[in-house]
């Protein structure tokens, strides 16, 4: 949590602080995606950009991913720092090319020479009753793949101070916001700040088990714990913040603290970020570890529309107090 | 190296010794890909390349109307491109054959060679991949009030992705400096275009309103005015172009492509060698316009082959980059 004085702000106005500021600091800066200029985006998360800034800066394209993704790195390489605006993070299978094949390999295939300073700001996460695709959280994909970085921030101050940081990174970033989280409030200070990529916080300690969570889980994992304290045990919930560079060092040191570890991530848990996270605990934390790592992710089906269906496909407060008490040996 | 006649002289408004750059350049390109081929067969190249002979009078002709700060994308079939745009040979065989000294330090190969310092975004070996990089940097060059144009090459392979009239939309809407060049060689691979491409390939440009026309691809002064029409309408402010270049690949889709007469006849490829060699054909004028004699042309044929010579002796003796660089450049 910050230090200095802070006030409330949603998670969706601390997005658009974050690119505000940016903006003003650096004119290269630009935005552009669907819908990103007087509509503000349907979740509203760029209202007054357009105005502050113009439609020279805040571009409203076709609806044209592929395209204005791959125009998103040119601009990058030759100047611009562009926010390439992604609706819903479903729509990232349209810019796969762009991001996997361009984005990630024009710095190693250029042998270091061409770079692609460029933020795709996109959204993760289920339960808005928007059916299979528009709810999937696809930032294993992007993780798997050298060359990219990828945020996921889970308070507005974390979301701010990513932000931030992503568009001044030298390197193609992708930008997760849950799209369930753009109403959460929390405290984010006037000051400036900006918050370091593969640094990890501990958002609560504890020493009986971990809890790994990230973006929309760490609200989970946070409720969890709480139940979790009054049963009696303590769980630390870490938040790794981005998912590459991973800080592994923090992560691991956790789950040697408190010798049992679950990782909670609303992507699926199959080759997933959760696995992955796992696997590092595992590695790291064998010689302290009282229990296999386990792993919580959405269930392995297209996320379902009707409400008492899609709610049973991903972690929830009570399953994650559940798996986590199983853990601690209490029934 | 001597010619005969006057150098200062101008011709369709070009001074003979620009038109005697352009036929060196035309060459250069040739000899280049004979010794790629070269290296091919005696196993010197790791891979394969895909070769850009019979279509050299494309990427001069076009490169020949812009400034080295303008930017270009290319292709899998891209060493012609960089070469015109200005890129050494040396470092190019070097990049070709995973040395150090490549311009990608041997991690791009045939067909990711790129330099800023010539403008070169970079090849790319997704087909069509490049479009949307070419259009961000028109965006750029617009945004920015530079005055540079971006010229985006590709075969007609690519008429078939869409991501490329994505991004055609986005440039004729916004006005973008940059224009589209398609080298219509007749061949996606091992198929023939007329069988993936329906209707009229420049109705495609113009469907969104981009400027589109033709051009005799082998014909170097015909593409090299054209060029200078459509870069100077391009950084003036008006707007994208759509070019279509008829031309034609003399070797298989890639060198190791050597038996064709399933997908085209031997009779073709001589027709076209025979007819419609682009180097050949402008050396013709320039011999009928006095720009240059036979025996000047000669010395310029053999000056190029002795550079092309001692490039390859470079990057053959060029170091491999060292393995622990494997994981350098991932990230900036």
């Amino acid at each position: 949590m910050p230090e200095l004085p802070a006030r409330e702000l949603t998670f969706a106005q601390a997005v658009r602080e974050a690119l505000a500021e940016e903006m003003r600091r650096d004119k290269r800066v630009c935005i552009f995606g669907e819908d990103v200029a007087e509509a503000g985006t349907p979740f509203k998360v760029l209202s007054g950009l357009v105005e502050e800034f113009g439609r020279e800066r805040v571009l409203d394209t076709p609806i044209s991913e592929a395209g204005f993704t791959g125009m998103g790195v040119g601009a990058a390489m030759t100047g611009l720092r562009p926010v390439v605006d992604i609706m819903f993070g479903d729509f990232l299978t349209l810019t796969m090319d762009q991001l996997v094949n361009q984005a990630a390999k024009v710095h190693y295939m250029s042998g270091g020479t061409w770079k692609v300073p460029m933020v795709l700001r996109t959204t993760l996460g289920a339960t808005r009753r928007s059916a299979a695709q528009h709810s999937q959280s696809l930032h294993a994909w992007l993780s798997h793949v050298p060359g990219l970085k990828v945020a996921m921030p889970s308070t507005p101050y974390d979301a701010k101070g990513l932000l931030k940081t992503a568009i001044r990174d030298e390197n193609p970033v992708v930008f997760f916001e849950d799209k369930m989280m753009y109403k959460l409030k929390g405290p984010v200070p006037e000051q400036e700040y900006t918050i370091p990529f593969g640094v990890a916080e501990v958002k609560r300690e504890g020493e009986d088990i971990t809890i790994v969570a990230t973006s929309s889980m760490v609200q989970v994992a946070l409720g969890a714990a709480e139940m979790l304290g009054k049963a009696g045990i303590s769980a630390e919930v870490v938040d790794p913040r981005t998912t590459w560079p991973l800080d592994e060092k923090t992560l691991v040191e956790s789950a040697k603290k408190t010798s049992r570890a679950i990782v909670v991530d609303e992507g699926y848990g199959r080759y997933g970020v959760s696995g992955e996270i796992a696997s590092v605990i595992a590695e790291g934390a064998f010689y302290s570890l009282d229990a296999p790592v386990k792993r919580m992710g959405a269930m392995h089906v297209p996320i379902p529309f009707s409400p008492p269906l899609e709610d049973v496909t991903v972690p929830t407060e009570q399953a994650v107090f559940q798996a986590a008490r199983a853990m601690c040996g209490k029934r | 190296m001597t010619i005969a006649t006057d150098q200062s002289k101008v011709i369709e408004g070009v001074k003979a010794d620009h038109w005697t750059r352009i036929y060196r350049r035309m060459v250069m390109i040739r000899e280049f890909e004979d010794q790629v081929n070269e290296l091919y067969m005696r196993a010197l190249m790791p891979g394969l390349a895909h070769l850009y002979v019979g279509e050299e009078a494309v990427a001069v002709g076009i490169c020949e109307a812009l400034r080295q700060t303008d930017y270009i994308t290319s292709t899998h079939r891209g060493h012609g491109h960089c070469l015109a745009k200005g890129a050494s040979p040396d470092r190019m065989f070097a990049e070709l054959l995973g040395k150090e000294a490549g311009y990608c330090r041997g991690k791009g190969g045939s067909m990711h060679i790129a330099d800023p310092a010539t403008g070169n975004l970079g090849a790319n070996a997704i087909v069509g991949g490049s479009a949307g990089i070419a259009t961000g940097a028109a965006l750029s060059s617009k945004r920015l009030d530079t005055g540079q144009v971006t010229v985006c090459f590709f075969g007609e392979g690519a008429l078939g992705q869409g991501v490329l009239y994505e991004v055609m939309n986005l440039a004729a809407l916004w006005k973008l400096p940059v224009i589209y060049v398609c080298e219509n060689n007749l061949y996606n691979e091992y198929t023939h275009y007329s069988e993936t491409t329906a209707g009229d390939m420049l109705a495609r440009g113009a469907a969104f309103g981009v400027h589109a026309e033709g051009v005799d691809g082998q014909d170097v002064r015909a593409v090299y005015a054209t060029a200078q029409r459509l870069v100077e309408r391009a950084r003036k402010g008006e707007g994208p172009a759509f070019l279509v270049c008829d031309t034609y690949r003399y070797h298989g889709h890639h060198v190791g492509d050597i038996n064709r007469e399933y997908y085209r006849s031997k009779q073709e490829e001589q027709e076209w060698k025979t007819k419609r060699d682009p180097i050949k054909n402008f050396a013709g004028w320039m011999i009928q316009q006095r720009v240059a004699d036979e025996m000047a042309l000669e010395e310029i044929r053999k000056n190029v082959r002795v550079e092309m010579k001692a490039a390859v002796e470079f990057a053959i003796a060029a170091p491999y980059p060292k393995p622990e660089e494997a994981d350098e450049n991932v990230y900036a």
